[in-house]
């Protein structure tokens, strides 16, 4: 019962999507006030139908209801309770769910809290909502129902993935999602601004918050999935470049270029087709990413193929979206006049770089994600591209752009002076050199990268700090005055301080990994030692355990230095029990500067023949350093939506658009 | 004019993209090619399976001057028992040479099942830490290669020979190669 009812939830929501997407779309163009007012109600009512289709999803996974082929094929009674609740998402059709819940309630949030836009760009954006969401309701109805029934129901189900079996996974298809499906928002604004043909900056600060959401939630779930890999793939490493990773890392690359972007819009009311284009790009990004991965055609190429209704349907629905959006850009895009001069040294010519760059990192993404592809269509073989490639492409396109960032809010708004910028960098420039002559001195045979990292790094903490420094009128005001201007601060401003100085700490900390990561593989038995970057780790062997649905392995290591016992290290190998499919746990003790990591594998002969286990160890450089920056990136990125004016609401436009022109 | 042949192009781009896309979609997935298709075979020795009575087989014997066929089997693998009377059909006909890659198996398991079945390996080598394969670059039983007279690997099978593959794929391409194909 509770199956056909949430069936039937999705199949009211489509209607509702159905009315919300033509009625006040209808409406605004004739200016019918009634026909408009249907939007609200409508994404109301389309939220509340796919939350009770989510929740009678959930309740089937939690009863154990294997009468339902989605929950046999991806749970089991012996589960805990939490896997039970995230094997709703750890599967195609309720991941898609999940999806059209998320898209939904951005929805009803614009309903309920859009009291302040303007009628019919209110009801354009919750039209163009509801009408990419009934392609999703259709998708999951005619392709991807999670609620097919099973009969007859089998005794026990087929149980999640033991990969995905872990906390952290449990909580990142969600932040993901949050984060793709908020850039829907975004794309929304900009498709309801190409109908209008305006782009203001009343229209800009309306956008940025939802992009500012989604970003915050998108970098957390990025975060959240390479802390994931780094300690449940047991190889030491956080990011693989593979499909996946990319498909999620592409649209916030976009997504990064649209929030800067759309600033310029704000504050100098120009750049304005590029940033509805940008916004436009950053959520068919997500849309690729949810597709191309979720239906694994990148990945694994098979699930794709293996239903053929599923990739027509995805390529029909992304030539819709995408290139019906596109058409019209291409259409009303020169339309959207922009007003502002542009001096190259200036702050917009800062984030204009920010855009450059970016936007070519997206597309130097795409292209690596998709060249297998793309190769394989021309009749080229089956090939993947790998690290390699985006190394030495992603890498120096990083490094003049995390050098210029420094800078750039230094620059004035209209025409900056360079110069001057450059010369109060100088606390920034002595923290670089000295970054890099420490690193040198610490780690002389690494790559040259390393040095160079850190040195960007301390560029841009530091540079960030004088920049904070030049608005409080650090040393040049007395003392307190600067603290009351401290305590003055726009909380945007903090917001692009914190955000930047988590980058900086981020680059840090993947400088250290990346560069200076020690490893050893070898067959131990126990008593036998290994020394890693000083450190000694001692295995002391390893004993059978027993957890709720697996069994394990589970190695002890004390690891020591100087003689010195520092930390007792637990990897573990699981067998989960109904799949059989094993998984590792690393053993990791985090430290400022660095994690001791081991994992325990397969049972192996040493070299004189010694019966032991086969271990990995590694010592991994800074690696905390990237996920705390990812934090205070994310806490920035928060931070900056409380700020007042998105609270209070723009006034209105003409007003605003004065205003803005005529401050800073 | 130029100006909105600016604000068309990403529609070519992404039309552009769609194609590929769509030709994407028709591509069979299954098709996995190897890496080391014209490549000389690795280099290994394996031992004959403990036991048993027939001979272990090397790198050496692929390079003799003759075609020859190194099919991956264990007996734990339910597709290799379909396939298995195709590759006795095949050592049968006597114009190969066709080597049994015994992949991670036990010993008494893998004569039991040979003898259950009938073993038309010219020789067969025993792989049981799977170190072998990895060089060979099996992921997957059974797969059946075909090496050249000088020892390079010219084809590799995914998958079960069942059906008409025999006479489709693999003998046309030992009779090219032995014909003096390049």
């Amino acid at each position: 019962m509770t199956a056909e009812l949430g069936h039937f939830a999705v199949i009211l929501a489509l209607f509702v999507a159905a009315v919300q997407a033509t009625l006040p779309l209808i409406g605004a163009q004739r200016g019918d006030a009634q026909w408009m007012a249907v939007a609200r109600p409508a994404a109301l009512l389309q939220f509340l139908l796919v939350a009770v289709a989510f929740g009678c999803l959930t309740n089937l996974y939690v009863t154990s209801d294997f009468s339902v082929v989605n929950v046999a094929a991806n749970s089991h009674t012996d589960k805990p309770l939490l896997y039970k609740i995230s094997g709703v998402w750890g599967n195609h059709e309720g991941s898609m769910l999940l999806w059209v819940l998320i898209l939904a309630l951005f929805g009803s949030a614009v309903a309920a809290f859009g009291a302040n836009l303007p009628p019919a760009l209110r009801a354009r954006v919750l039209a163009i909502q509801a009408l990419i969401a009934v392609g999703f309701y259709l998708f999951i109805l005619l392709t991807s129902n999670p609620f097919e029934r099973l009969i007859p129901a089998p005794a026990n189900g087929r149980d999640l993935n033991p990969l995905l079996q872990d906390p952290g996974l449990a909580f990142h298809p969600p932040m993901l999602y949050l984060g793709y499906v908020g850039f829907s928002m975004a794309f929304s604004f900009a498709i309801a601004a190409l109908i209008e043909g305006r782009v203001d900056a009343a229209w800009a600060r309306w956008v940025r918050p939802w992009t500012l959401a989604a970003w915050c939630f998108l970098t957390a779930g990025i975060g959240l999935g390479s802390w994931w890999a780094y300690y449940e793939l047991g190889w030491g490493g956080w990011w693989y470049w593979d499909p996946v990773e990319n498909a999620s890392f592409m649209p916030w690359l976009a997504g990064t270029a649209l929030l800067h972007s759309a600033t310029v819009v704000e504050k100098r009311d120009t750049l304005k087709g590029w940033t509805v284009l940008l916004a436009i790009i950053t959520f068919s990004m997500s849309l690729l990413g949810t597709f191309l991965v979720r239906s694994g055609v990148l990945t694994s190429v098979h699930a794709f193929a293996t239903d053929p209704a599923r990739g027509v349907f995805i390529l029909v629905l992304l030539i819709i979206v995408i290139g019906g959006s596109l058409a019209l850009y291409a259409w009303r895009g020169p339309q959207l006049v922009s007003a502002g001069l542009f001096q190259p040294i200036s702050r917009e010519g800062g984030l204009l770089f920010n855009n450059l760059v970016m936007a070519t990192a997206t597309a130097a993404v795409l292209l690596g994600t998709l060249y297998p592809l793309l190769l394989d269509a021309v009749g080229g073989g089956k090939v993947s591209v790998g690290p390699p490639f985006f190394n030495a492409v992603f890498i120096p396109l990083m490094l003049p752009m995390l050098a210029v960032m420094a800078v750039g809010p230094l620059l004035h708004w209209k025409r900056g002076d360079w110069r001057a910028a450059v010369q109060r960098l100088w606390p920034a420039m002595v923290a670089a050199l000295a970054a890099a002559a420490g690193a040198w001195a610490l780690v002389t045979d690494g790559p040259f990268l390393g040095p160079v990292g850190l040195a960007l790094a301390a560029w841009l903490g530091v540079g960030t700090l004088v920049e904070l420094a030049e608005r409080l009128r650090l040393g040049r005001e007395n003392l307190g005055r600067s603290l009351a201007r401290l305590a003055r601060q726009p909380r945007a401003a903090w917001g692009m301080t914190l955000a930047h100085l988590g980058l900086a700490v981020t680059i840090a900390g993947m400088t250290g990994a990346g560069a200076w990561v020690e490893e050893s593989i070898q067959v131990m038995a126990p008593g036998d030692t290994v020394r890693l970057a000083g450190y000694e780790f001692r295995f002391d062997g390893a004993r059978p355990t027993r957890g709720a649905n697996y069994v394990a392995t589970t190695g002890r290591f004390t690891v020591s230095r100087d003689g010195r016992a520092v930390v007792v290290l637990n990897p573990e190998k699981r067998v989960y029990n109904v799949s059989g499919q094993p998984t590792t746990e690393a053993g990791i003790e985090t430290r400022l500067t660095g994690d001791l990591y081991a994992v325990v594998g397969d049972r192996g002969t040493t070299a004189d023949g010694r019966p032991g286990f086969v271990t990995r160890l590694y010592f991994n450089p800074l690696v905390a350093w990237m996920w705390g920056g990812l934090m205070i990136m994310v806490a920035g990125g928060a931070l900056s939506l409380t700020d007042r004016r998105h609270r209070v609401g723009a006034p209105a436009r003409r007003g605003i658009a004065a205003q803005a022109a005529g401050a800073d | 004019m130029r100006s909105r042949l600016i604000y068309l192009l990403p529609l070519g781009l992404f039309g552009v993209l769609a194609v590929y896309f769509a030709v994407g979609l028709t591509r069979d997935p299954k098709i996995i090619p190897s890496a080391l298709i014209d490549k000389p075979a690795p280099e290994f020795v394996l031992p004959p399976i403990a036991g048993g009575t027939g001979g272990g087989f090397s790198t050496a014997d692929l390079k003799r001057g003759r075609v020859s066929v190194v099919n991956v089997f264990a007996s734990w693998c339910v597709p290799c028992r379909a396939e298995h009377p195709q590759i006795n059909r095949l050592a049968g006909m006597g114009i190969v040479p066709v080597y049994g890659l015994n992949y991670k198996d036990a010993p008494e398991e893998a004569l039991a099942w040979l003898n259950a079945l009938g073993d038309g390996y010219t020789a067969v080598g025993a792989d049981a830490s799977g170190r072998v394969g990895i060089d060979w670059g099996v992921y997957g039983v059974p797969e059946t290669f075909i090496v050249d007279g000088t020892g390079r690997i010219r084809f590799k099978h995914v998958g079960p020979i069942v059906g008409d593959a025999l006479e489709r794929e693999i003998l046309p391409l030992i009779r090219h190669l032995q014909g003096g194909g390049r």
